[in-house]
């Protein structure tokens, strides 16, 4: 059995909006090895996304976590410090979105914000070595014409390149854990299988482990040994994705296998 | 370098729409010039001479482009009044003029870009209440109320200034410089107070979009995603606005002049509309649409520095 | 009017009121009153001079004490907005008028004509405005009834982009198509048909109009071109005073602040009346 990595126990989080706080996530228990794919499935509101946000640390202020640890590299994630906390992020954690058109800041350019987590986390780094790297990275993920690609902005990109280089940018600085959550939804079917097989690519040569989150199990299928089932803030399920396919226990669970268009299996 | 090529050329195209629109203009005005240049003196015989010699008979295109070409070499004509070319009258008022925008345009950049970025930064903070209520109080006090309000709260109380104490800048040019900071804060605070209630809601708008929680996810201070992400995002309309408000200022240097007894183009301007010296007008009107035209290109210019979006369209 | 007055109630879902609006009333509600009772009583003729109460203060003769000419300033002042917010009236009802038209027309119809006008129009937008009418007042000669047409028309560029824009939105919608296949003239189209869905959006730019112009007139007449004295606008009087600055601030002081009190108002009504859907 290899090393845990990242072990998240009762993770609560309660929204403040509005005059009565609201639970969106109950209970929620991960654990993570080195090098695993671990699916988190649900439908929307289900938590599953709250739950990313909170591993990443980017749980906006009025959202207040509580009663809950996310352990990581001997810190609590909740609890510390920021600047350990930012120290992790981007590095050691990295974390892909849904919305790859408005997940790229539209007025810089693709090797800048390729670049960031090495400006941040590596100063010892120059600019040629930066670049090389980039260059590397973006070849690695499947961006053609890297050289080119590097001095373009993200407008003149399609939503699959632009999820790739949302990879290389989470990639780059070769972290332990990348959190990919619903990466592949606002693309087409076609993309959709380039990056669920470029995810698995970058977890057999880099030794990533990957959270990835969606609502399509046949995709979770495809990916992950392990799956977590979750429904409005609540775990649900959880077991190896062939045994929880073979014999799912709750209705909520068969529900969303049957969900599945007939073809895809 | 195609992005820049077009917009020179939609400026000449415009520029020349702005001439045609103002020689028509001023040509359909009844009253003849020759008449109005002498006044009881115009025998019909004289004026039958002036006519041929201005060349006034010709056709109206034929006068169009003798007055544009003419124009763009440098004569402006001559003032009906003083009898002396126009490109002399204002000649020597236009650094005056222009300084005094262009301070104005300083003033409101230095002070509304640090005051929307902060209290966006705390907004529904105290002091983004406190700076909205006097934001939308200034910008009610119309300029020449500001400059009465400014010469009286410290030219004569604080004595900071001698009101109506104007220095030539060929003279000294610091003095000069120094007593147009007054009026140029006239004319920067209502734009200033606009600027930064517009840098403040984009500021955060942007802050609210997805790519900074990318930003915060590479592991960004906030400071970072504000000033590296955010704002240069958030700038793109406060550019559009500031463009707007140099060519207003330009023109709003117009009314502030006569309130601090400075002469620049106004002077001029206000004693030719009043004794109807056409020549004057049509070359001062004809100076700042250039101006104008000028300022509304770098303004694209620079657009385009910000946001890499702005293709070539068409 | 109670539903006139539910606009001034707390929200009871979001428990906020609409301040802009209730200030915005308040403020051009003292405006108005001042200007409708000059109409039937003013404490003393606005031209009346009296050689022995020059430039006095404050006092319970004269609210807003006297001016250079021995003139009662309040009066002037009750005679002053009247012919401040009468032009600012004809220049919104000219620009509206005018643009409005225009705005249709070319929306509707499109073509040449579009082309040729809104790149005018383009041209006329990017001018300063102050400078816009001065072009205008300098083609009319000064005076009040000149200047209200100057301001007028340089009003109307910005009415007709806002109307052509509406025109375009709602030309190629199915009640239009619908009309236009029963046989409905394209006047009538115009007019009956889409001119009221555009009305809303109208209004607001009329209430910011009205702002706009009072600010230009003041400015123009300060400028010794609008209303010729001795019947004065609020710009002419505050040029005037400006003079005496050093023997009675509170002269020149108390004009501005009507010229403020009256765009104030008018701004937060504006503002007020966006926000009455929201509250």
């Amino acid at each position: 059995m290899s090393e845990i990595i990242l072990d998240v126990t009762d993770l609560h989080i309660e929204f403040h909006d509005h005059d009565k706080p609201e639970t969106v996530v109950e209970d929620f228990d991960l654990m993570l090895e080195e090098g695993e794919i671990v699916g988190i499935v649900g439908e929307s509101g289900s938590g599953k996304s709250m739950s990313a946000l909170a591993i990443a640390g980017l749980l906006k202020r009025h959202a207040l976590t509580k009663n809950g640890r996310i352990m990581f590299d001997g810190h609590d994630l909740l609890t510390c410090d920021r600047d350990i906390l930012r120290s992790y992020q981007g590095d050691e954690i990295s974390i892909i979105f849904q919305e790859p058109m408005t997940s790229l800041n539209p007025v810089k350019k693709i090797g800048w914000q390729v670049e960031e987590s090495l400006r941040i986390h590596h100063k010892e780094l120059d600019k040629a070595e930066r670049k090389r790297r980039a260059l590397n990275i973006m070849d690695a993920v499947g961006l053609k014409d890297s050289e080119k690609v590097y001095n373009m902005y993200p407008h003149e990109l399609s939503g699959g390149m632009r999820q790739r280089v949302m990879i290389a940018a989470a990639m780059i600085g070769e972290p332990r854990i990348l959190i990919a959550d619903e990466p592949t939804t606002a693309l087409d079917v076609t993309i959709q299988a380039q990056i669920v097989e470029l995810l698995r690519k970058l977890n057999r040569e880099k030794g990533t482990a990957i959270i990835f989150i969606s609502h399509d199990l046949s995709l979770i299928r495809q990916l992950c040994q392990r799956v977590i089932v979750m429904q409005s803030g609540n775990i649900v399920e959880t077991g190896d994705v062939e045994d929880i396919f073979r014999s799912p226990k709750m209705s909520y669970t068969r529900k969303l296998i049957a969900a599945i268009p007939q073809i895809d299996i | 370098m195609r992005y820049i090529l077009k917009k020179v050329l939609s400026m000449a195209l415009t520029l020349l729409v702005v001439s045609i629109c103002v020689f028509l203009a001023f040509s359909l005005i009844p009253g003849d010039p020759v008449t109005r240049m002498f006044g009881t003196e115009a025998t019909p015989e004289l004026i039958a001479s002036y006519r041929e010699k201005m060349g006034l008979n010709d056709p109206f295109f034929v006068q169009y482009f003798r007055w544009f070409s003419s124009f763009l070499k440098g004569d402006m004509g001559t003032s009906y009044d003083y009898k002396v070319p126009v490109k002399g009258m204002i000649a020597e008022k236009i650094p005056i003029t222009l300084t005094l925008a262009v301070m104005s345009f300083l003033i409101m950049v230095v002070t509304s870009i640090p005051l929307g970025i902060y209290i966006a930064k705390h907004e529904n903070g105290i002091m983004d209440h406190i700076i909205s209520v006097i934001n939308q109080i200034i910008m009610a006090i119309p300029p020449f109320f500001s400059g009465i309000l400014i010469t009286f709260v410290f030219g004569i109380i604080f004595k900071l200034f001698t009101p109506g104490g104007y220095v030539s800048y060929t003279k000294n040019f610091g003095a000069f410089l120094k007593y147009l900071i007054p009026p140029a804060f006239a004319i920067a605070l209502p734009k200033a107070a606009m600027a930064t209630k517009l840098l403040r809601g984009s500021v955060i708008e942007e802050a609210g979009k997805d790519y900074t929680r990318t930003a915060y996810s590479r592991g960004n201070t906030t400071n970072a995603v504000l000033y590296l992400h955010v704002l240069k995002n958030a700038m793109i309309p406060v550019v559009t606005f500031m463009g707007m408000a140099l060519s207003d200022m330009v023109a709003g240097s117009i009314v502030i002049e006569q309130v601090f007894g400075i002469p620049g183009i106004s002077r001029i301007l206000l004693t030719s509309i009043n004794n109807r010296d056409y020549p004057v007008v049509e070359a001062i009107i004809m100076g700042v649409a250039i101006m104008v035209l000028i300022i509304n290109l770098l303004v694209d210019i620079i657009y385009r520095l910000i946001d890499p979006r702005i293709e070539v369209e068409e | 009017m109670k539903k006139f007055l539910s606009l001034f109630e707390k929200n009871k879902a979001t428990g906020k009121r609409n301040y802009y609006l209730i200030l915005g009333m308040i403020l051009t509600g003292i405006v108005l009153l001042i200007v409708l009772l000059g109409f039937f009583y003013m404490p003393y003729s606005p031209t009346k001079m009296d050689a022995s109460s020059k430039l006095k203060g404050i006092s319970l003769k004269h609210i807003m004490g006297t001016d250079h000419m021995g003139r009662d300033v309040f009066s002037r002042v009750m005679y002053g907005s009247r012919v401040t917010l009468a032009i600012a009236a004809s220049t919104i009802f000219i620009g509206a008028g005018a643009g409005t038209i225009l705005g249709a027309l070319t929306g509707y119809f499109g073509g040449m004509f579009d082309e040729i006008s809104m790149r005018i129009i383009d041209v006329m937008l990017a001018f300063p405005s102050i400078l816009l009418s001065l072009v205008f007042v300098s083609l009319f000669g000064t005076g009040t009834y000149q200047v209200a047409i100057a301001l007028g028309i340089s009003f109307v560029p910005s009415f007709a982009r806002i109307v052509r824009g509406e025109f375009l939105r709602c030309k190629n919608m199915d009640y239009v198509e619908v009309a236009r296949l029963q046989g409905v003239s394209d006047l009538r189209i115009i007019f009956v048909h889409i001119l009221p869905n555009t009305l809303g959006v109208l209004m607001s730019s009329v209430m910011i109009g009205f702002n706009n112009a009072v600010l230009a007139e003041a400015g123009l007449s300060f400028l010794g071109i609008g209303a010729q004295p001795p019947y004065a606008s609020l710009g002419n009087m505050l040029s005037d005073a400006q003079g005496y600055l050093f023997n009675r601030p509170g002269y020149v002081i108390s004009i501005g602040c009507v010229i403020v009190v009256m765009v104030l108002g008018f701004s937060f009504l504006s503002e007020g009346i966006k926000r009455i859907g929201e509250y």
